[in-house]
């Protein structure tokens, strides 16, 4: 029973947040945050595969985040309400909730497919040449999007509301909460169960020498394209529940800075760490959210103690200036991140007795 | 068929400015083997700091009225220098002590990502989002040949572009200090063992990269005059695909790509609704990338075992 201890306990959490949100009892705010840090961990631990466990430098993990929101609001949309896309809803909107888990499991297909866009290319280009692809790729993404008329182009897609409207119509309780924490669990189990795998070992063979992977009998080929497809489809899972979290996308939303900020949470956590992913992406979002109220504090601030010129303010652009140094300082001293190539159960083994994910 | 002419005089103007970014990003290359990322807005500073020099030529700071050839004479050095000041900044204080460190290259790289996001998005806070536009500096000419209209301005960008291709082709192949550049990018282990100075070498490429695209960044500004935080990252990615697809480290890769990308930019652009011509940068980058992954003027490398 002991093993269980850990396991309980996050299911209880779970499981009071879900009645919190239930009650009335948490602000709207405080709610979208928290589902904000599970796509997050989503992204940011589909971004360790590639980056952390297989060393390779993706950067433009966003754009199959984009397919992925994309292709399960289009989805979505069309099977579930009326539309300008395609008229009528095909399906009866009470089936919303049975189908919402097939509809992120498309999404994530169709971001996995584009995963193929780098991976293909993956078999013969290494590192900073393969950085450039990545970083074409999101630029391609984000361009064929904006090109597509049919689904908003640059305007973006909304009507994501509505599905979730028709969810709170079948049984009113906290959809997208519930979806956001199983979606989550699953992912971090598949990522889990895959690294620790002998398959998945294949996938740290490929970033500690290639060649003798290769001479190992590691089919290089093919577990470079299983962990970028996994890693791009797992981000585009994220990607669908980012689009009905928010009830609208846009292109824009989806490009090289978002891709940033998965790589700051990536190297923030430490490379080749689930565990330090999660807690990166959780460290992260809160800060995000902190530096929402801190900048203007600092601008009141400076402003009654006359350091700022009065036509000059501070301005949310700042958390832009402040994030991409946090990395350059990150790189300049502490380049393997928090927990640096180490799960949380390295750090403090003890805790190993306490869950068990088998 | 003129505007087919014009298309070209068009594509060879864009194709100046995509070269002299692409030489930039190739001689750090071909130096340090880094990509760096923030190069074009290296370009975009440039542009930043032309329009501030020559503002202050002509404002009222200046005790002497010049004439505006003197500020453009002025104006251009004052550029150069200064930008490749913030280059070699850059460098000294982001890139040198990871060198040091001997940190893996991933990190020099990310580390230049970063720095390109600080200097567009530190504009940007900086001096906010009101459009600057540079004060016009020459008399715009238009000569019409056959049809074809072509502005002086142009004229004097690609000239300025082929004059900077024979200078640093010059410099690189034919003087002391581009042998030693060669050299580093040779073997850099080696080097310090002949008794040259790496970090000197090293601080010549940058100044010498930033300096062409702080010109390039004026030369853009003074051709189209509004000047925006987020110019630079969109023409430097062009410009670094322009120097890929020539085969980065190589000088003529860079110029030849740089005018190839402007020409298949301008003709799909001509052909097909103008959205799609980032998208079909980037897959020309791609398919080549995957076709040739060195370039066309690119050695492969093969890796012993």
């Amino acid at each position: 029973m002991k093993k269980y201890t850990l396991n309980i306990l996050a299911l209880v959490v779970c499981l009071l947040l879900v009645v919190a949100a239930q009650m009335d009892m948490l602000d709207q705010y405080v709610l979208t945050i928290i589902m904000f840090i599970g796509i997050n961990i989503i992204f940011a631990s589909s971004l360790n595969l590639v980056n952390g466990y297989m060393g390779e430098f993706s950067c433009g993990h966003a754009g199959f985040m984009c397919i992925g929101a994309y292709a399960a609001s289009f989805l979505s949309v069309t099977l579930f309400t009326n539309n300008k896309i395609l008229g009528a809803a095909l399906l009866p909107p009470y089936l919303a909730p049975w189908l919402f888990l097939f509809i992120l499991l498309v999404g994530g297909i169709v971001a996995a497919l584009f995963g193929l866009v780098v991976a293909l290319p993956s078999f013969r280009t290494r590192g900073d040449y393969l950085a450039i692809i990545t970083i074409a790729a999101n630029y391609i993404i984000i361009s064929l999007i904006e090109n597509i008329d049919i689904i908003g182009g640059p305007r973006g897609l909304q009507g994501m509301r509505k599905v979730m409207n028709a969810m709170r119509h079948t049984l009113d309780i906290p959809w997208m909460l519930i979806w956001v924490i199983i979606v989550t669990g699953i992912s971090l189990l598949i990522l889990y169960r895959l690294v620790n795998s002998t398959y998945g070992k294949g996938i740290s063979a490929v970033c500690q020498d290639e060649v003798a992977a290769k001479i190992m009998s590691v089919n290089t080929d093919r577990v470079k394209m299983v962990a970028f497809m996994v890693s791009s489809g797992l981000a585009g899972v994220a990607g669908g529940l980012y689009a009905h979290m928010y009830g609208y996308i846009n292109p824009q939303a989806f490009n090289i800075l978002k891709s940033t900020e998965g790589l700051v949470m990536v190297y923030l956590g430490g490379m080749a760490s689930l565990s330090g992913s999660v807690l990166a992406a959780i460290l992260f979002t809160l800060l995000v959210e902190a530096l929402r109220f801190a900048i203007p504090a600092v601008d009141g601030a400076l402003h009654a103690i006359h350091v700022l010129p009065d036509g000059f303010e501070l301005s949310q652009v700042w958390k832009w200036v402040l994030i991409p140094l946090i990395l350059i300082l990150l790189m300049q001293f502490r380049p393997e991140g928090l927990l640096g190539n180490r799960e949380l159960t390295d750090v403090f083994p003890r805790l190993r007795r306490w869950f068990t994910l088998k | 068929m003129e505007t087919l002419f014009q298309n070209v005089v068009n594509a060879l103007q864009w194709g100046s400015f995509y070269a002299l970014i692409a030489l930039g990003y190739t001689l750090v290359y071909g130096v340090l083997q880094l990509i760096n990322f923030a190069h074009g807005d290296i370009f975009m500073v440039g542009a930043y700091i032309a329009f501030f020099v020559a503002s202050f030529f002509l404002g009222d700071a200046v005790p002497f009225d010049l004439s505006r050839t003197a500020v453009l004479a002025l104006t251009i050095p004052l550029t150069m220098i200064l930008t490749s000041c913030v280059g070699v900044l850059l460098e000294r204080i982001a890139y040198k002590p990871l060198r040091r460190k001997g940190a893996h290259r991933l990190y020099v790289v990310i580390t230049a990502l970063m720095c390109g996001l600080i200097l567009e998005n530190g504009n940007l806070a900086l001096l906010g989002a009101s459009r600057r536009s540079l004060p016009e500096l020459i008399d715009k000419t238009v000569y019409t040949l056959g049809g074809i209209a072509v502005t002086n301005l142009k004229l004097w960008v690609i000239f300025t572009a082929v004059l900077v291709f024979v200078i640093l082709q010059f410099v690189v192949m034919r003087t002391k200090i581009g042998m030693a550049m060669r050299a580093v990018s040779w073997d850099k282990f080696a080097l310090p063992l002949m008794g040259i100075p790496l970090d000197t070498v090293i601080l010549f490429t940058f100044i010498l990269g930033s300096g062409i695209a702080g010109l390039g960044g004026m030369l853009f500004a003074m051709s189209y005059p509004v000047l925006d935080p987020y110019m630079g990252a969109m023409v430097g990615w062009k410009a670094f695909i322009a120097a890929v697809v020539g085969g980065i480290g190589d000088i003529r890769g860079a110029f030849i790509g740089g005018f190839l990308l402007a020409f298949i930019e301008i003709m799909v652009a001509a052909f097909l609704p103008s959205t799609f011509r980032d998208l079909f940068a980037f897959t020309i980058l791609l398919a080549i990338l995957w076709w040739r992954p060195t370039g066309l003027f690119g050695v492969p490398h093969t890796t012993k075992i």
